[in-house]
């Protein structure tokens, strides 16, 4: 039975104490409840790394997740690339031009493509295109029973289900961030030389000169931690998905919320810590201009 | 062939031998939930077991922990001697070799064609293969009745229970000793349920199987059944009760005086809409009197 915190306040502040109690209740049971799915997504990625190291998985399993990840994943991951470069172009353009600097504008959009955008971008074109159907095909299995039927065959369904997905998104990341990187660089290219008139020739040897193997290193760094996070968190919720289908649904639909908003953040913690990385290797930094 | 091994496999009745599957005051809960309580049951080499009961009284679960799907929250399931929650994961798989289970609505891979569904024990245990897989296949599909042009087929091409038919084949595959079977024949047109029926008998005469089957049709359950074991849902038991309100031969279902086997036996809802609408009135007083269309509660004198 319920009793009253606070029997012995006035009415007024009890009321007000009261709300209180019950605004942190409610922030509490949100705090735990984080709490614990992070440990549950925890023990799940940890399940799964001791899966793939204790058992190769079938060239069966792999190979349609390898196909469904990067063959499918390509031409989206390229038209998005071409459309953001030749974006940045248009934005960048006439802020460079007045200053008369519109020949660098090739480095501002090949280093914002190679260090940011292109990892971004192909990590949420492959969290939306593959992460929920990931989560909605795994979801389905789980309402279908056919994660039972497997477990009943002797099966382990992190071996057969998770691990497959996860090798491909890692993978693969890494080599569709490269694509989105070329084909935005070829659209920036395109808009500034042949639409904008800039010099073919300064605009190659800005984009040449500023942008550095570091710069590419990072953005493939980071893309790998970002398949890996759109792999565990689109399979997790895929797992515990509740039965029905808007359950199926809200698996998908979680999973590229939280995978996107992961990527993010993620993103500004390897930041942080590849420009640390950076300075230590080369204090004096680099200039743009 | 030994006369008497080839009676037992032909024979209608069980033989009677030693438990091949027990559970040791099992009991299942999520949360605080309890779906099952310290249920014990043996179940002999060769038997064909019905589990029966209402709704939401924990026969799918009280199935899924027989075989590992499902950990009990206490007691044992001991299968061939062997405490089934001690094995270690290799064993485990081991072990699943000699189950088999057909789920209630097949439960088959969507992204498989019919032939690698059926095949798919087969290769994850790595036997056999090539040729003899691709006959054994044959076999076991059309023991089910089922023509070798589905093979090709996926899933969604197929009926319910055409699916439920390629779900006892695939189950079959190993020749298991302990085939589950989860409402068979549930959702399906009478004949094609009579069919499930035949074919369950049949698999019991042509295998030396124990088979388990978790029913809600009373039809098939006296047919197929050697013993029936009816499971009530906990929440409703008086105190001290067992959640096994029968347990024995399916003629003696009509011979039994408790009054909850009669009623789910005779498929009768008795009082249980009453005690439902009562329970929601309970719980929300504020809604409008369902129990009882003359009750008064005062206002209309005023």
């Amino acid at each position: 039975m319920a009793t009253d915190p606070f029997p012995i306040m006035n009415s007024t502040s009890n009321r007000l104490l009261k709300n209180l109690h019950r605004v942190m209740s409610a922030w509490g049971s949100v705090v735990v409840q984080g709490i614990s799915t992070l440990g549950d997504i925890s023990l799940f990625a940890f399940q799964m790394f001791a899966w793939m190291f204790r058992a190769r998985p079938k060239r069966e399993t792999l190979m349609p997740n390898f196909y469904a990840v990067g063959v499918l994943s390509l031409p989206v991951v390229a038209l998005t690339g071409t459309f953001i470069g030749m974006v940045l172009a248009i934005q960048s353009y006439h802020q460079f031009k007045n200053i008369g600097l519109e020949t660098r504008l090739g480095a501002v959009i090949n280093m914002s493509l190679v260090r940011e955008l292109g990892p971004v971008l192909a990590a949420t074109m492959l969290a939306g295109r593959v992460g929920s159907a990931m989560a909605a095909v795994l979801g389905t299995m789980r309402v279908t029973e056919q994660i039972d039927a497997l477990v009943s065959m002797g099966a382990n369904p992190i071996h057969y289900l998770v691990v497959p997905r996860f090798l491909a998104c890692v993978l693969l990341i890494p080599a569709l961030t490269v694509m989105a990187d070329f084909m935005g660089i070829v659209g920036g290219y395109f808009y500034s030389v042949i639409i904008l008139g800039i010099d073919h020739a300064q605009y190659l040897r800005n984009s040449r000169d500023f942008v550095g193997g570091f710069d590419l290193f990072t953005g493939v760094f980071k893309s790998i931690f970002f398949g890996a996070t759109i792999a565990i968190v689109s399979c997790y919720r895929g797992f515990h998905c509740q039965p029905g289908a808007e359950g199926v649904g809200r698996a998908a639909t979680a999973a590229f919320v939280q995978s996107f908003v992961m990527i993010l953040a993620l993103d500004i913690v390897l930041n942080i810590f590849l420009d640390a990385v950076y300075f230590a290797i080369w204090p004096t930094g680099a200039k743009l201009f | 062939m030994d006369e008497s091994i080839l009676n037992q496999l032909t024979s209608d009745s069980p033989p009677a031998t030693h438990p091949i599957l027990e559970t040791r005051g099992m009991s299942l809960q999520f949360g605080r939930q309890v779906v099952l309580k310290d249920i014990s049951v043996k179940i002999s080499k060769g038997e064909t077991v019905a589990i029966i009961g209402e709704s939401g009284c924990g026969k799918t679960m009280f199935l899924k922990a027989l075989v590992g799907l499902l950990n009990p929250t206490a007691g044992s399931v001991i299968f061939d001697g062997q405490d089934i929650q001690q094995l270690n994961d290799r064993d485990m798989t081991n072990l699943r070799k000699r189950f088999g289970f057909v789920f209630q609505n097949a439960a088959l891979f969507d992204s498989m064609t019919i032939s690698q569904n059926i095949a798919f024990p087969l290769r994850q245990h790595g036997v056999p293969k090539g040729k003899q897989a691709q006959n054994l296949i044959s076999d076991r599909l059309s023991e089910v009745g089922l023509p070798s042009n589905v093979l090709t087929k996926r899933p969604s091409q197929l009926s319910g229970g055409m699916r439920k038919r390629v779900g006892l084949a695939r189950a079959l595959i190993l020749e298991p000793d302990l085939l589950l079977y989860d409402e068979p024949t549930t959702g399906l047109d009478p004949i094609m349920s009579d069919v499930i029926n035949e074919l369950m008998m049949r698999t019991r005469k042509r295998y030396p199987v124990t088979s388990i089957f978790v029913t809600h049709d009373m039809h098939s359950a006296r047919k197929v059944a050697d013993r029936v074991i009816m499971l009530y849902p906990y929440s409703r038991l008086e105190n001290g009760e067992s959640q096994i309100l029968f347990d024995g031969p399916p003629e003696q279902l009509d011979n039994t005086r408790d009054k909850r086997v009669k009623q789910f036996v005779n498929g009768e809802a008795g009082e249980r809409l009453m005690e439902m609408l009562a329970s929601r009135s309970k719980r929300h007083p504020d809604t409008l009197n369902l129990v009882d269309p003359n009750h008064n509660d005062g206002t209309d004198e005023e």
